[in-house]
């Protein structure tokens, strides 16, 4: 059932405790998801974490996942937010080989990417960029032949647009009216 | 006054109006019993085994509607109460689990009696804490309670590290209130889903109710069947939701499902709209799901808004307390008649007599079931863990009052039945408690025979012993080219001798007509009674819908001979 879906992005103001991250994290693993990327840091409230999370898998499953973990007590809202209008970035750093010959052309490549040299060493150079997946992917990509040797990615951040009226992420309830599901479809489980 | 943790979670427990604690003591607990001989308010039962103590909180809290608690030492001690957490978990009952742990210093470091408690109960509390400080064992049990009963309940467990309940006096400060932010059990309901809802309601023609465990837990049954009884709308109970509507009410049209009786699995294929209260469509209740109720709508009122759509798609879901939901819909449900529709049900019932047990001489299980309901009059605590015995129990008994079927619903775990009806005696003493089990299940757990020896607890137990696993073993037969393998017990004990050991009347019944008198002797009998009932082994379940099949499906008992 899962897999084959497609990536959902989660936000969740979480209590600041012990344990919270495994609570969040056993509510995919039991279901086989893989979290495929996850960013947490402290909210502008005090005692409160909020995390963003992708995961990938079909739209049943994780409504259920989603609807599991609002009913976690340390967590405080839930909200997907993949089919709003959000703005989202990640950070990664790229330790990239350099010889005195490419240190030039390196140079001069991530410049379009408007990545910033973070690090200079008599081998290497310590690459920061930040963006999109797809634009990080694409510096990667560009970096590769020149040999990368350490690649360190942060998770997703993403909140939803203020358009006019300054919406926060928070604003959003969690839907369970279901309109979206398709009954019995998804739902099949077979015999045991 | 400055108390020590020990003494801190003795006060707290009484603040929550805790009068029974069911526990074994060890080592990194034993601060807490320390201070618990000075409470003598707080009752503790001592079990055999810690499973007990945990499936005994759970018999209690069901029969009660309290919290139950359980309490053991860390390790295996909070290891054994797993089974008994997980079944309070899939069968939304309220309890606190206390658990000792290994000093703060010696977490992590792989200490004797370690084990991570709490991380292995994640999945099946409904909350859990470690507590680290003294000062946090207050707040902690006010939320552990709150949590419990709150909402949809369940377990909350609390592991405190030995140095916590024994090192440093602090003073007892029970909070006023505790903040759970973003923690809303819903009340009622809101108008537009409420609306839409009686919308279907009234507009239905073949309307049934499926009343689940939702019922008992918010203390609907009075708006149920004022629901049922202004709208005439049938009300199937699931399994867990049995005793929730008088059993021998005319709109009750039995229990669904795997094992129901065939009218309410065949209502409900042809309903035309199911009104769900508080039950969460198990997967031995529909079967395969794309062939069940086809023709129906689904209003699905629950306070657990992730049980929308989880395994049906509702039409309506209504979140809300189902109490306060039901008073909301009751002005303005329609009087109706539904007389065309429940002829038809009478019909079903009449060509479908489920219920109906065979004329023979043999000693069937059935038989014992519907004898006890007749002499107990349907007014007795029934309790009973998985398999064959639990289906004839579901089956055969008239329940009529609230809470008098507690039953390993959801974990279906075997052994249930014995220390769930200790905890049932304990909590409602005035009721008469019968444990139903089967000789598999009864072995599991017969060890607290001696404590309902040792605290006179007077429970009746009945096995229906058929010397093998049953259900397990009809499976075989029905699935499994009749390979029985594993399922046969060869060498069960003489359960009369093992009454005796433990000091208690065993009776053996090997024939029909010995039944009605080992019965009223049980009940004449004070104390705790092994009743062995030898019963015809091979005798099947029915109806049985096949798992992940439909109603379609159902095979019936063969029919030639059926009386009553």
């Amino acid at each position: 059932m899962n897999g084959n879906g497609q990536h959902h992005t989660i936000i969740a103001l979480v209590q600041d405790k012990p344990g919270v991250l495994t609570r969040v994290a056993g509510l995919f693993r039991r279901r086989g998801f893989n979290i495929s990327s996850l960013a947490v840091g402290n909210s502008e409230q005090k005692g409160l974490s909020r995390m963003t999370f992708v995961v990938d898998g079909d739209q049943y499953t994780v409504d259920q996942a989603t609807r599991q973990l609002d009913k976690l007590i340390e967590v405080v809202k839930v909200a997907n937010i993949s089919d709003e209008e959000i703005v989202s970035r990640e950070l990664a750093l790229i330790k990239v080989q350099v010889t005195p010959d490419t240190r030039g052309e390196i140079l001069e490549l991530v410049q379009p990417f408007r990545a910033e040299i973070v690090d200079v060493g008599a081998k290497s150079m310590v690459i920061e960029v930040t963006g999109s997946g797809d634009k990080i992917r694409a510096l990667y990509d560009l970096l590769e032949p020149f040999g990368i040797l350490e690649l360190m990615r942060t998770g997703r951040v993403a909140m939803v647009r203020g358009l006019s009226q300054g919406k926060v992420s928070d604003d959003l309830v969690l839907d369970y009216h279901g309109d979206h599901l398709k009954a019995s479809e998804a739902y099949e489980v077979g015999s045991y | 006054m400055e108390l020590t943790g020990a003494e801190i979670v003795c006060e707290s427990l009484l603040k929550e109006d805790v009068d029974v604690i069911f526990g074994l003591p060890g080592g990194a607990v034993l601060p807490f019993y320390g201070a618990l001989s000075g409470y003598p308010q707080l009752r503790h039962i001592l079990v055999r085994h810690e499973q007990a103590a945990a499936m005994a909180a759970d018999g209690y809290a069901r029969a009660t509607g309290k919290v139950g608690v359980c309490t053991a030492t860390s390790g295996p001690g909070a290891t054994n109460l797993v089974t008994g957490i997980a079944g309070a978990m899939m069968d939304s009952i309220p309890m606190v689990a206390i658990t000792g742990q290994v000093p703060r210093p010696a977490i992590g470091r792989d200490a004797f009696q370690e084990t991570d408690i709490t991380g292995i109960t994640l999945p099946i509390t409904k909350h859990n804490i470690l507590v680290m400080e003294v000062d946090d064992i207050a707040p902690a049990i006010k939320e552990a309670f709150y949590i419990a009963r709150s909402g949809r309940p369940g377990p909350v467990l609390l592991d405190i590290p030995k140095d916590v309940l024994a090192g440093e006096r602090r003073p007892f400060v029970w909070p006023d209130a505790i903040d759970l932010q973003g923690y809303y059990p819903p009340g009622e309901a809101d108008d537009i889903q409420l609306s839409q809802a009686i919308e279907l309601i009234n507009q239905a023609e073949r309307p049934v109710i499926l009343a689940g465990h939702g019922v008992l837990i918010s203390h609907a049954y009075a708006e149920l069947r004022e629901l049922a009884e202004k709208a005439q709308i049938p009300v199937i109970t699931t399994l867990l939701g049995i005793s929730s509507f008088p059993t021998d009410h005319f709109l009750h049209a039995g229990m669904p499902g795997m094992h129901g009786m065939a009218y309410a699995s065949l209502a409900i294929d042809k309903a035309d709209l199911l009104i769900s209260l508080g039950m969460r469509f198990d997967d031995r209740v529909t079967g395969r799901l794309s062939d069940f109720a086809p023709n129906a709508k689904v209003v699905h009122v629950d306070v657990d808004p992730s049980e929308f759509h989880k395994n049906v798609k509702a039409t309506v879901p209504v979140l809300g307390e189902l109490k306060q939901v039901l008073r909301q819909m009751l002005p303005v449900v329609e009087r109706k008649t539904h007389v065309e529709w429940l002829q038809y049900i009478d019909t079903l019932r009449a060509e479908h007599p489920s219920l109906n047990i065979r004329q023979t001489n043999e000693l069937l299980p059935q038989f014992v079931m519907k004898q006890l309901s007749d002499i107990t009059e349907g007014e007795a605590i029934i309790v009973t863990g998985v398999g064959q015995h639990q289906m004839w129990a579901a089956q055969h008994y008239a329940y009529k009052e609230p809470n008098s079927l507690l039953t390993s619903g959801g974990l279906g775990a075997m052994g249930f039945e014995v220390p769930a009806a200790l905890g049932a005696k304990v909590g409602k003493p005035e009721k008469t408690v019968w444990s139903i089990a089967g000789d598999g299940g009864f072995q599991m757990t017969m060890c607290d025979l001696a404590t309902a020896v040792e605290n006179n607890i007077d429970v009746k137990f009945a096995i229906l012993n058929n010397g093998t696993l049953g259900m397990v073993h009809q499976w075989q037969e029905f699935f499994y080219d009749k390979d029985f393998f594993a399922t046969v017990y060869s060498g069960n004990p003489d359960f009369v001798k093992l009454a005796d050991a433990f000091g208690i009347t065993g009776i053996r019944v090997t024939d029909k007509s010995q039944v009605e008198a080992a019965i009223r002797q049980a009940m004449e009998t004070p104390g705790p009674v092994v009743v062995d009932f030898i019963v015809k082994q091979d005798e099947q379940v029915y109806p049985m819908i096949p798992a992940g099949e439909s109603v379609k499906e159902m095979m019936e008992e063969p029919v030639p001979e059926r009386i009553f």
